[in-house]
């Protein structure tokens, strides 16, 4: 038992920040989200170039062959940087499909592009009436000749209009509600019938809602085996929560530490803010939730590759859970502690909160997570 | 990063499950599955078996009649003694004054008192608390005055847990009211059976005696039962207190608890199903639980720390903190369970002496004092308010 880092594994954290030091200056990110695309290309590219893009994908496919806490450092780096580069849809989302669901062809042709950052993928599975059911899916998919006609709709499809293709959960079987019955679909996002609407969100990423009208695929892009996409998504899903797991731990501590400098210096009544009891005792317990947190971010990202499918299940929910507690109180807290000053928009402290935020959504907030782990 | 055990861990875990299957008496196990309080002798038979074994101290350093485990042997133990219902470890002796001893007593001290610790033959109480000083230890008035070879030891201690049934203390005393506060403080190890100390009991709300006032008038102790230098009290005191802040960790404990909960959750009904269908309450219950893997992830790592040879710092209160805030999330959630059975307070079930059929379910009448008596865990070993002021001190700076 051990939660140091290897030598590989420090390296890349000083790697990782040092990027972040260089490129994600608070007024450097205003500017890259209000670009065209949300992120930089350059960026993008200086990713593949360190071979953070090819990290966690398999060394037969020209990846690096890292693994689950290699992915974790890196991430919890971009959590710090308030990252916006479609690392999350595109490698660990996109990549954890191919290697887990995508034939040999998938993988020779797509895994070593990916890596190179010459192609990028996102992943689309939320309708209107699923919520955090991965497995509530109307997009219906229908056999026609050798492939399928997709119709449905997909919301929130982060990184969807930079994205090459589109992995798509539609029906091929059973009720809407059934985990049978569920196929992935590899779509390309210039096809026929495909139409988006791309938008900021709060968070400075950039997401679009799906129209599929008659979208013909061919029997190539089915992911995995027909009808068994629940499980695929399960996989891949619980290795995104650990992912963005890293990531919240990263953003907390950058308001903890942050927040805890401001007590120190900022003066009313005389005397430094970080004199009133009351005030450290609420840093005291932000401080308690990120080290929780980010004992749960260990716990999860140890745990991913667990055997056992019901210890898989139940570390990915209560990380989630967890993750979502402790990233509300710090969020909320930071801007609190800030006062008005936490309410600027010229701030950094908002654009974290903002953030913190948005993960307790992704991929399933902390109620629904809490449910599923009392199920289990 | 790893999580995985060697060969050598998972045959350890084998020898220890083995071990403790084998020799855990059924009437004790029997009782703390059942939450009954553990008589005295209990405890000490079951320390004496893992005092026979070799495995009675397993924090302790091989040279003083310790295991000498790494910190995954430790966890390992723990897993496997919480996994059975083994009787808690009562803290005085093994896990505070034991410590101490082996690092600041002399040779003398360590000969004399370690090996009864270690077999569970004496028992000790800590006389640290006054009616005048609570969180603000240091204020502390009981005199210890220097005549020849002895002090002379005059005052009044509180919240004593066991001191009527502890055969010595472990006391801090005022030998100098110059200077700071602190700096006036000694540690002295007093034999309970000296004339002169009167504990008398302080009943809680959950019904019971473990608590006392003890009264020290003229106590003779001997200059050899000092702990290190005079006035240097609060120095060893502090190190204590760091010792008893991961010892409330109670993360084998509260797995004990949270078996108990589940099995209770099951019989209890509720709309037609049982309380553990309810979804209500199944989502605290996983809350709770989360919360409980969480603080054992978070003290894994201060383990590990520990074992990489870096002493852990006041970051230890949060251990303190959190594992007595989720014993408290837990015996609170017993008792809902219960509903109106959480109502029925007839003493004498607890005692073997009772034999006619239990009021309500068996397993209802431990469960109130239990959770009675857990709202003390967030006062002792230093208030969960003090623990914070401690980390906003030392380690956010504030």
């Amino acid at each position: 038992m051990d939660f140091s880092l290897s030598e590989e594994q420090q390296l890349l954290k000083d790697s990782v920040q040092r990027f972040v030091r260089e490129e994600y200056e608070l007024e450097s990110r205003r500017k890259l989200v209000a670009t065209d695309i949300g992120y930089s290309e350059d960026n993008w590219a200086k990713m593949a170039e360190l071979g953070w893009l090819a990290l966690p994908l398999p060394e037969e496919y020209g990846g690096i062959g890292g693994g689950a806490v290699d992915t974790m450092v890196l991430m919890e780096e971009f959590g710090r940087g308030l990252v916006v580069e479609p690392y999350m849809s595109s490698v660990i989302i996109g990549g954890g499909f191919l290697m887990a669901g995508g034939s040999e062809k998938h993988k020779t042709e797509l895994l070593p592009k990916l890596g190179a950052g010459e192609l990028k993928l996102a992943f689309g599975y939320a309708e209107r009436q699923s919520r955090f059911d991965l497995n509530d899916v109307e997009c219906k998919a229908e056999k026609s000749g050798d492939g399928y006609i997709l119709n449905g709709h997909k919301g929130v499809v982060f990184h969807a209009a930079t994205a090459d293709k589109i992995i798509v959960s539609a029906r091929t079987s059973g009720g809407s509600r059934d985990a049978d019955g569920i196929t992935l679909f590899l779509v390309d996002n210039n096809c026929n019938g495909l139409s988006r609407r791309d938008y900021p969100t709060v968070d400075g990423l950039r997401a679009s809602e799906l129209e599929l009208d008659g979208v013909a695929v061919g029997a190539d892009a089915v992911l995995g085996a027909v009808g068994g996409g629940a499980a695929l998504m399960e996989e891949v899903v619980g290795q995104a929560i650990a992912a963005i797991c890293a990531e919240s731990v990263g953003c907390m501590d950058v308001l903890q530490e942050t927040t805890n400098e401001y007590l120190k210096t900022r003066v009313q009544f005389g005397v430094p803010l970080s004199k009133f009891q009351v005030l450290q005792h609420r840093m005291v317990d932000m401080f308690m939730e990120c080290e929780q947190a980010r004992s749960m971010c260990y716990m999860v990202t140890l745990k991913i590759g667990d055997e056992d499918p019901v210890e898989r299940a139940k570390a990915v929910s209560a990380a989630k859970v967890q993750i979502g507690n402790s990233g509300r109180y710090v969020g909320q807290q930071s801007v609190q502690l800030h006062g008005g000053m936490g309410m600027t928009d010229e701030l950094h402290v908002g654009h974290y909160f903002k953030r913190l935020t948005m993960i307790d959504t992704m991929f399933g907030n902390k109620d629904h997570h809490l449910k599923r782990y009392a199920d289990l | 990063m790893d999580l995985a055990f060697s060969n050598d861990d998972l045959a350890f875990r084998d020898e220890v499950h083995t071990f403790v299957k084998a020799h855990l008496p059924a009437d004790i196990a029997e009782s703390v599955r059942r939450g009954r309080p553990i008589a005295k002798a209990d405890i000490q038979r079951w320390q004496l078996i893992l005092y026979n074994r070799g495995w009675a101290a397993p924090g302790w350093p091989v040279e003083f009649g310790g295991t000498g485990w790494n910190a995954t042997q430790r966890y390992i133990f723990d897993e496997v003694m919480a996994e059975f219902d083994t009787p808690e470890t009562i803290p005085f002796g093994l896990l505070m004054v034991g410590p101490l001893i082996y690092t600041f007593g002399t040779d003398a001290q360590k000969e004399r008192f370690l090996p009864k610790i270690l077999n569970g033959k004496e028992w000790w109480c800590q006389g640290y608390s006054e009616p005048g000083s609570g969180s603000d230890l240091a204020s502390l008035q009981t005199k210890a005055v220097l005549t020849g070879d002895h002090y002379l030891v005059n005052g009044t201690k509180t919240w004593n847990s066991s001191a009527h049934i502890a055969d010595w203390t472990f006391c801090l005393v005022r030998t100098s009211s110059e200077g700071k506060q602190q700096e006036g403080i000694s540690f002295l190890l007093i034999d309970m059976n000296t004339p002169g100390i009167e504990p008398k009991p302080i009943i809680s709300i959950d019904g019971a005696h473990h608590l006392n006032m003890t009264y020290y008038t003229d106590v003779k102790v001997p200059v050899a039962n000092r702990i290190g230098e005079e006035n240097k009290g609060w120095t060893y005191a502090k190190f204590l207190l760091g010792h008893e802040r991961n010892s409330i960790t109670e993360v084998g404990l509260s797995k004990q608890r949270v078996r108990r909960l589940k099995s209770i959750a099951e019989e209890e009904r509720t709309g037609g199903k049982t309380l553990l269908d309810e979804p209500d309450f199944a989502g605290k219950l996983a809350d709770a639980e989360i919360a409980l893997t969480t603080l054992e992830y978070l003290s894994l790592r201060f383990l590990a720390e520990e074992a990489a040879g870096r002493p852990i710092g006041a970051e230890a209160s949060m251990l303190k903190i959190r594992g007595t805030e989720i014993r408290q999330q837990l015996t609170e959630l017993t008792i809902e369970a219960l509903g109106y059975y959480a109502a029925p307070f007839e003493m004498e079930q607890m005692s073997d002496r009772w034999n006619e059929p239990s009021i309500g379910p068996d397993y209802a009448a431990a469960q109130m004092p239990q959770y009675l008596f857990s709202r003390a865990a967030t006062i002792y070993g230093g208030s969960n308010e003090i623990q914070r002021n401690i980390i906003a001190k030392m380690v956010l700076g504030l």
